[in-house]
């Protein structure tokens, strides 16, 4: 009853090209911003954003990198946490080098940075096609976690092989170490992230986002109608390298403070990552937010109820949740391959009929 | 120059190792097209019953019963029943579920099928290091290093010896028997196949069957080698770069690529790693691999992949 569109006519173009052309859907994300901007900061506990929600943001806008790589350019990276290494490392190497720059442009050129060797490493995706990509990104993956460990200059010389993010302020607040209120941690990282995803909503509905998903369709025919799979290939990696060394950035700066080569930005983390947006849905904006909270979520649910609830040891509880992690893969690919993205499309519909069944 | 040879002698017969594992995954790649990540995952949990098995370790509890404890060959023979088990059940609750899916979809669903795999091998059999003996020959051969002063280690002979009969084993199970024949006419095209009155629903048992008896293979040879313990499912990264080196779906290509990895990966480590810092085994057979594809986009063996609009 209360999501109808009746009566609700577009008289401009403007109005026509709108993200949320609906205004209930409009209002429900508007809604959800303020909540998330003006609501949550008040009660928010140091816990509460280390564990759920600044880990939420951090893997949201990695899985939205890679979801403009795969979902929409259908290139298939094995490589993203390596990714988010160079944006962590880059990161801190701009602190330590320029300690008065803002928070926000070490950000953006640990991402333009990324961007740069995102590109380098996409090079070869203009001959190489499929898995035999997949795997030529595991290169990047490994090459690159090897050099974090290498290349002391990266780690500014430190002994234990580890960064740590050295103190720093935004606009006189302070924004990282022990001293930093984890509100205002939040309310950075919530703002990049809004920012971002607004800004990759409207890449991909553009001439870019077209030019991607024709060469995902299918290449050759992209070519012959003029796209040039070199700038549409490269672009993807880029801006898809941009938005995982960002998230790379604040996941080292803002969530966890410090960070080591291959422990912070193993395989493991780039399968995550990619379970993220097939959970959530490949190629939807939308979906690398939902993959991202589900799986942020799933293993402390999981956690609760089996050693809390269920009182197992934590090793039998540990190991039962990789046999409960992966069904739940299966179980989601088998059921809904379009993942949770496409199930939030169903309810709208469902919910536009409600209460009559046709 | 003994160095040298004694450096790529070692490196063949590492490449040989890399190649085990490989074949696993062309075949399943062969003759259903799924990229099966899964396959050194099978591999550890083929090594960890086969354990267990032997040691008499009761399922589930970790407790040892030395009256259980099953001589080598029953052991050997009681998991390729439980690997065989496991296929059929691949088959029936995740395979016939995904039937005309996209490639990425069923690469994700092998992601799904290491974790569970993992899990269960876990909590089945203990994730503590096991020792795996079957009586297998280890050590330097005393012959080659008395006359050529050359050390070779003689588990890795028999495993080059096991991976040559294995590819002949294959060889004329896919060219020369009825199922082979079959799996072949499913991996050129599912729809003729089925036309022509093949099961698919049996093939994939079938070949998920094959790739783990080969994963037991491996899983043998490096559990020998080095305990059997979660590590040896990260041998699954060894091979990818053997695979795309080689092409996904030929039993050659595995073969071959394994050698040049091995060979390009031991050469490389003593002669390169030096000058750059060592512990360049992670991504070197990666680069080298990649090198070959910028040439070869389709492995060295490789089918040609076809474009048309």
């Amino acid at each position: 009853m209360l999501y109808r569109e009746v009566g609700q006519f577009k008289t401009s173009y403007a109005a026509d090209q709108a993200i949320f052309p609906i205004a209930q859907d409009r209002w429900f994300v508007i809604g959800v911003l303020l909540f998330a901007f003006l609501v949550v900061p008040f009660f928010i506990t140091p816990y509460m954003a280390n564990a759920i929600l600044l880990p939420f943001l951090v893997f949201g806008l990695a899985a939205l990198g890679l979801n403009i790589l795969t979902g929409y350019c259908g290139q298939l990276s094995l490589g993203t946490a390596a990714f988010m290494g160079v944006g962590a490392y880059s990161s801190f190497k701009l602190m330590v080098l320029f300690p008065e720059l803002n928070l926000v442009i070490v950000f953006l050129l640990a991402g333009l940075i990324t961007a740069a060797v995102g590109m380098v490493f996409g090079l070869p995706s203009l001959r190489i096609k499929g898995f035999y990509l997949a795997v030529a990104t595991l290169a990047a993956q490994f090459f690159l976690v090897w050099l974090f460990y290498k290349w002391d200059w990266l780690r500014d010389y430190s002994l234990t092989g580890q960064i740590t993010v050295p103190p720093s302020d935004f606009l006189g607040v302070p924004m990282t170490g022990s001293r930093a209120d984890p509100a205002a941690k939040y309310l950075l990282a919530l703002a990049m992230v809004t920012v971002l995803a607004l800004g990759a909503k409207n890449l991909v509905r553009g001439r870019f986002g077209r030019s991607w998903m024709a060469i995902r369709d299918m290449d050759v025919a992209a070519e012959l109608m003029g796209i040039r799979p070199l700038a549409a290939k490269l672009s993807a990696f880029g801006v898809s390298s941009f938005y995982v060394g960002v998230a790379g950035a604040m996941m080292f700066t803002l969530w966890l403070g410090a960070a080591e080569g291959g422990d912070s930005f193993g395989i493991q983390t780039s399968f995550l990552v990619l379970f993220m947006i097939i959970i959530g849905g490949l190629g939807t904006v939308l979906g690398s937010f939902l993959g991202a909270a589900f799986l942020v979520l799933m293993p402390i649910v999981l956690k609760n109820t089996m050693v809390d609830m269920l009182g197992m040891t934590t090793v039998f509880a540990k190991h039962l949740e990789y046999v409960v992690m992966g069904v739940l893969i299966i179980g989601f690919l088998i059921l809904e391959p379009h993942g949770l993205a496409r199930l939030w499309q169903i309810a709208k519909e469902k919910l536009r009929l409600w209460p009559f069944p046709y | 120059m003994l160095f040298f040879v004694e450096t790529v002698i070692s490196g063949l017969l590492a490449g040989v190792m890399y190649s085990l594992v490989a074949l696993g995954f062309v075949l399943i790649f062969k003759a259903s097209g799924v990229f099966n990540f899964a396959q050194g995952v099978m591999a550890l949990f083929a090594g960890l019953t086969l354990a267990g098995f032997l040691s008499g370790t009761v399922p589930f509890t970790h407790q040892i019963n030395p009256a259980l404890a099953m001589p080598p060959w029953l052991a050997i023979l009681a998991t390729v029943g439980v690997m065989i088990l496991l296929a059929i059940l691949i088959e029936r609750l995740v395979l016939r579920h995904l039937i005309n899916q996209e490639p990425i979809i069923l690469f994700m669903m092998t992601l799904g099928l290491a974790y569970v795999l993992e899990g269960a091998g876990d909590l089945l059999w203990g994730s503590d290091v096991k020792v795996l003996d079957l009586g297998l020959p280890s050590g330097a051969s005393d012959w080659l290093l008395d006359n050529y002063g050359l050390y070779v280690d003689k588990l890795e002979v028999v495993a080059a010896v096991v991976a040559a009969v294995l590819v002949a084993v294959l060889a004329i199970f896919f060219q020369r028997t009825r199922i082979g024949r079959a799996l072949r006419a499913v991996a050129d095209d599912h729809q003729a196949a089925l036309s022509v009155g093949i099961s698919l629903n049996t093939i994939w048992a079938i070949v998920w069957a094959a790739a783990g008896i080969v994963a037991l293979v491996a899983g043998i040879m490096w559990g020998a080698k080095s305990g059997i313990q979660f590590s040896l499912s990260l041998i699954a990264l060894k091979a990818l770069p053997v695979l795309i080196l080689g092409g996904f779906d030929s039993v050659p290509g595995a073969i071959v690529g394994g050698l040049i990895i091995g060979v390009g990966e031991k050469v490389a480590e003593v002669y390169l790693g030096p000058f750059v810092g060592g512990a360049i085994e992670n991504w070197f057979a990666y680069m080298l691999a990649l090198a070959f594809l910028l040439v070869r986009p389709e492995g060295l063996f490789g089918e040609k992949i076809i474009r048309r609009v």
